[in-house]
């Protein structure tokens, strides 16, 4: 069994740090949760991310890895406890992987454009967008899935890590927003799938609370505002 | 080791797209038999609408009646389906994530830069970014060094993902050293990529896959007259 001397570099608010803490508690493999100073970054960060500098960042042994998605693959190859989180099937793999592409470089920062949209038509429009996004999801979700719970099946696997770190920031720009995003009626896999996925033991201890969650959004805001 | 006289999928691609080249080394790599199908971007086929609905974009591998999208989606998918040839990505995870992350550097940070280049507006702005593509530039010599593990290639050596990622875009490495006159891979900077571009160059897997730099020269100068004469 490979050494377990692995680290996390990352911050609780981050969704995408989220993803190899669920990688790693699918796997039951121990790791230091290093949280870095909001504003600030650590030499470690910086030592170890020198491209990007961004979390998260996994440090196993000496080695370090970036980019949250890649950290869950490498996650993945090196301990088989568990279950898989990558699908067996090569094709099923290039599914996953295609639809966690879809969400990083569309889906999710049409998420973010809602609450940077300036008057209500911007907002109703960016809104529609993320509606749009998740209408494609559930199709997914139904053609992955084959009638089980998860986009992996029985059991969580890569596209629900790579969707489903981000239903905290979801719920918060429902809130914020005054708006529905992810709707029963329009999307009803997705609306079970998110509260299946939210109370899984792998997952709950590590998404952040919606409340704390609204409450750090508002201070961001706050001082981008005051910039 | 899936044989077949028939081709054994189809591509939809375009000449002179790096990542359409990325997938065809791939193919080329594995020996995998396929039809090339041009797309015309400004008529996009059926088959491209239906099979890439979400982007409407090439390259689309189509193996079978199962469509493949996005360069290194497909090449990892052809690497997990075709064991017998020659592996592509490392065996080992860490250094698989290497290559993963390189791949997606050059592809979110430093190829964009390239393209920026050409719609640079001013002296100042122009300088900006190729000073960026030349930081680029010696970050992928320090990733070469540490991949190649002394070896002639970033796979080692054999073509591996890196090479692929990479060398696609020597085409337009060079079409672009022509139109600016400015040496990109300098052997006095990146001395380790300049070795790799002549190996991966003359390489037999790779060097019929590659698209000619003039004949990129010559689509890219056509493609900005009939925009100039477009806003004329």
């Amino acid at each position: 069994m490979a050494s377990e001397d692995v680290k996390i570099l990352g911050g609780w608010p981050s969704p995408y740090v989220m993803r190899p803490r669920i990688a790693l508690n699918i796997k039951s493999v121990n790791y230091e949760f290093l949280q870095e100073q909001f504003g600030s970054k650590s030499d470690l960060l910086l030592k170890s991310n020198p491209v990007y500098k961004k979390i998260p960042v996994m440090i196993h042994g000496e080695k370090p890895i970036c980019e949250s998605l890649i950290i869950v693959q490498y996650i993945d190859e090196v301990w088989d406890s568990g279950h898989s989180i990558l699908p067996s099937d090569p094709y099923d793999r290039a599914v996953a992987k295609f639809w966690a592409t879809y969400i990083d470089d569309k889906w999710f920062p049409g998420l973010r454009a809602i609450s940077r949209a300036e008057g209500e038509d911007a907002k109703k429009e960016a809104a529609e967008e993320v509606i749009a996004g998740l209408v494609l999801l559930e199709d997914a979700f139904i053609k992955c899935s084959k009638g089980k719970s998860f986009f992996g099946g029985e059991k969580i696997g890569y596209l629900d890590i790579a969707l489903g770190c981000f239903l905290a920031s979801l719920t918060v720009t429902e809130k914020m927003g005054n708006i529905k995003l992810l709707d029963e009626n329009k999307t009803p896999n997705l609306f079970k799938w998110a509260e299946k996925f939210s109370s899984d033991a792998a997952v709950k201890d590590v998404m952040p609370e919606t409340g704390k969650l609204m409450d750090f959004a508002k201070v961001l805001i706050a001082k981008s505002k005051a910039s | 080791m899936a044989t077949t006289t028939t081709s054994d999928g189809k591509l939809l691609g375009l000449w002179a797209s790096p990542y359409t080249t990325r997938v065809q080394l791939a193919l080329k790599l594995k020996s995998i038999e396929y039809e090339l199908i041009q797309e015309n971007l400004q008529n996009k086929s059926e088959l491209l609408l239906q099979t890439n609905p979400v982007h409407k974009k090439v390259p689309v591998f189509i193996h079978g009646d199962k469509p493949i999208c996005e360069s290194l989606i497909i090449i990892q998918y052809i690497d997990d389906t075709w064991t017998n040839g020659p592996s592509i990505l490392p065996s080992d995870p860490y250094d698989r994530a290497m290559a993963r992350f390189w791949a997606a550097y050059i592809d979110d940070k430093w190829f964009p830069l390239l393209k920026e280049l050409g719609g640079a507006q001013g002296d100042e702005a122009r300088a900006s970014i190729v000073e960026k593509i030349f930081e680029g530039l010696v970050l992928l010599e320090e990733a070469f060094v540490k991949c190649s593990k002394g070896k002639a290639l970033f796979g080692g050596d054999n073509v591996g993902y890196l090479d692929i990622a990479l060398g696609c875009f020597l085409g337009w490495i060079k079409a672009t050293e022509i139109m600016t006159g400015i040496k990109w891979l300098d052997e006095t900077k990146t001395p380790g990529l300049v070795g790799w571009a002549e190996r991966i160059s003359s390489d037999s897997s790779i060097k019929d896959v590659l698209p000619e730099a003039q004949k990129l020269v010559e689509l890219y100068t056509m493609s900005a007259g009939l925009e100039k004469g477009a806003s004329n």
